[in-house]
């Protein structure tokens, strides 16, 4: 059958790739065995396919084929084409951590005086001389999900960020992932970013790539835990290049009563895919999720949300909307799992896609697995073009058809945008979704 | 003097149904013009052929507008143009503010015609003025375009339009539609505040009443699909006396 030799093949690339590289990833004894377990359990499951249900619109085997050899370290060009690229990426205000092809770069990034209560080291560091226990929860996510798998046996750095408990800062942390493009090549990161009681933070994460680069992987995943009534930010912004894939992942714990306001906009890389899973582990909690997909050519950009509701009176609010055009498609799968114990849980996920073409694809899969009875819970979907009527209205007031097109887009994706809370990141996507908007003009 | 829009022989189709029969119309600048007739006229395909909305089907005839071939410009050339049609159901625009939206318009209209853009404190002094002028309150302009608006609050928005953008050619397209007198009055006095030897006027209704408070200095009378009687004022109030029966005959 071709699709068992096409994943023999991909396996034995890659098999060699990992037996070629772990000598330089991070970590020994211990770490290593992690890795040697990931890396079987990547290579029994292979690359993800339409077959696993899971991935079923977003099949890695046929659109990714196979995984490109680890991203040298970037050398000092690397570096000078990721600064430039690094101008383009500003949020006011905010302390930058940027990883080029998958290595911490300091000299791009800020890390001198870090507020009191605030630590911040490279997964690398942590790796190699953490304690442990911090060791065990980088790799706590397991290998469930072949993708996070192969992270867990590939990562070679990333940044690991502690909130002291009440401590709360306005000044954003901006995690920067740049691909310098040099080489076809795939990296792997991971970050962790843990938020003491009553904490509050501010995270935005930026994916570019330098001018030129051509086709790279990411694979990246962000573990992240919010303590009780601790509130988190958060902003994603997948802007990368055209040929590029970023398959990135998150795991997300929410303590009781915490708070998670987090946003993701896709305008950026060929294939991509955006997994998270949301665990409400402490009664009160409350999450707002919003997306935005921005897709032209030939792109592909799923999201894929698991709101997990394990505990009782917690609430969540999912808005995600696509905008498609060409030959683009967009995958948004949202499951919302609401256990027997999960009482009061008042769960709500709305999603709508705009098709700015015959061939245009939105897929949209909700699913509800609701064990508890007295829940409020529910899903809308819906898709459709850009209606004639408004169209002729703006035109008829002298603005031309894409002028027109795009404040109509804008207002689309208005609702989704303007569900971030924090005023700098509500900019940092209203100018990203300008770029997109500007670039389609 | 050339005519500053001159419609002539104008046959248009929708779908496979012909709705003006070679209509011919001529409006000098400064002049205002009303065009009365009975619903399914083709009052309202015409303003809408003249705005270039899409769906229309032009198998004869033309159109020019200070000369030029109107039905070769897109929507958006017209407007720049200085054409403007004041819709009879302006559509509501959630996530647009009102004010995103009137300054995109008009520095579109300004960028088109080799204009410079307003900067934005001329901009807004600009706006202000105007909506006081038709009592259009600010917090109507913070809103999306027409979210909510009563059917008198989007009359005023049109007209404000109107006055912003200041076109030469002006189609009012049923204005009085779903207005109650105090609302119409108010419309009424915003264009008529707006009339001026430079700007041209066609006012469509298939009432009279609107024509008490917008007077007009040609009154034409649309039947199945073409003009089929001119006259002065005195023209509507004879409609008013007798209704359109006659005129049907005439057409038919």
């Amino acid at each position: 059958m071709n699709v068992a030799v096409a994943k023999t093949d991909t396996g034995r690339v890659l098999s060699s790739a990992f037996a070629a590289a772990r000598d330089q990833l991070p970590g020994g004894g211990k770490i290593a065995e992690f890795r040697r377990q990931a890396f079987e359990a990547y290579d029994r499951a292979g690359l993800p396919h339409r077959r696993i249900e899971d991935w079923k619109y977003t099949d890695l085997r046929a659109l990714m084929r196979d995984i490109l050899p680890l991203a040298p370290a970037p050398d000092a060009d690397a570096l000078n084409r990721a600064a430039s690229a690094l101008k383009l990426q500003a949020v006011q205000g905010a302390r930058r951590l940027v990883l080029v092809d998958g290595v911490f770069a300091p000299d791009l990034s800020e890390t001198q005086d870090l507020e009191q209560g605030l630590g911040v080291r490279t997964l690398r560091e942590v790796l190699e001389a953490g304690d442990a226990a911090l060791q065990a929860q980088l790799f706590a996510p397991g290998g469930a999900d072949a993708m996070v798998a192969l992270n867990s046996a590939m990562m070679t750095d990333g940044v690991v960020i502690d909130f002291a408990d009440g401590v709360i800062l306005k000044r954003p942390l901006h995690i920067v992932h740049i691909a310098s493009g040099a080489t076809p090549a795939a990296m792997f990161t991971r970050s962790m970013l843990r938020l003491g009681k009553q904490s509050g933070a501010t995270l935005v994460e930026s994916y570019v790539a330098a001018g030129g680069a051509g086709a790279y992987q990411v694979n990246d995943l962000l573990i992240t835990a919010i303590g009780d009534r601790a509130r988190l930010d958060h902003v994603r912004l997948t802007e990368d290049g055209r040929e590029a894939f970023n398959i990135s992942s998150a795991m997300v714990t929410l303590g009781a009563h915490a708070h998670f306001n987090t946003f993701g906009m896709t305008s950026g890389a060929s294939v991509s895919r955006y997994q998270a899973t949301i665990v409400f582990a402490g009664e009160g909690a409350r999450v707002e999720t919003n997306g935005v997909n921005l897709l032209n050519g030939r792109q592909h950009a799923d999201t894929t949300l698991v709101m997990d509701h394990a505990v009782p009176n917690c609430g969540s609010r999912e808005i995600f909307r696509a905008v498609v055009d060409d030959r683009a498609h967009s995958v948004f799968q949202g499951r919302i799992i609401v256990r027997p114990k999960a009482q009061k849980t008042d769960a709500k996920m709305m999603t709508r896609a705009l098709l700015l073409s015959d061939e245009a694809e939105a897929d949209n899969k909700p699913e509800l697995e609701i064990f508890a009875d007295d829940v409020t819970c529910g899903h809308g979907a819906t898709s459709g073009a850009l209606d004639e009527s408004l169209l002729f209205y703006l035109r008829a007031r002298g603005l031309p058809e894409k002028a027109a097109q795009a404040l109509l887009i804008q207002a689309f994706v208005g609702e989704a945008i303007e569900s971030i809370a924090d005023d700098g990141l509500r900019d940092a996507a209203i100018t990203a979704a300008q770029r997109w908007l500007e670039a389609r003009a | 003097m050339m005519a500053l829009l001159e419609v002539r022989n104008l046959q248009v189709r929708v779908e496979e149904r012909e709705i003006l029969h070679g209509l011919s119309l001529a409006v000098n600048q400064g002049e205002v013009h009303a065009i009365m007739g009975p619903n399914g006229s083709g009052k309202s395909t015409l303003s809408h052929v003249i705005a270039g909305k899409p769906g229309y089907e032009v198998t004869s005839g033309e159109i020019l507008f200070k000369g030029e071939d109107l039905l070769e410009m897109s929507p958006d050339e017209r407007a720049a143009k200085g054409v403007f049609l004041a819709f009879q159901y302006p559509v509501e625009i959630p996530g647009v503010a009102t004010m995103n939206f009137l300054r995109t318009a008009l520095n579109a209209q300004r960028k088109a015609r080799g204009e410079s853009e307003y900067s934005t404190p001329d901009f807004l002094k600009k706006v202000r003025e105007v909506a006081k002028s038709l009592n259009i309150p600010q917090e109507m302009l913070r809103r999306g375009v027409n979210v909510g608006f009563s059917g008198g609050e989007k009359k005023r928005n049109e007209i404000l339009q109107m006055a912003l953008f200041e076109p030469s050619l002006c189609i009012l397209d049923e204005m009085d539609s779903g207005l109650d007198i105090d609302a119409l009055r108010v419309a009424a006095d915003g264009v008529n505040a707006l009339r001026s030897p430079d700007r041209a006027m066609v006012v469509i209704t298939h009432y009279q009443r609107l024509l008490n408070y917008i007077v007009p200095d040609v009154v034409h009378v649309m039947s199945k699909g073409r003009v089929v009687k001119s006259g002065g004022k005195e023209l509507a109030l004879e409609l008013e006396a007798s209704g359109y029966a006659q005129f049907e005959e005439v057409a038919a």
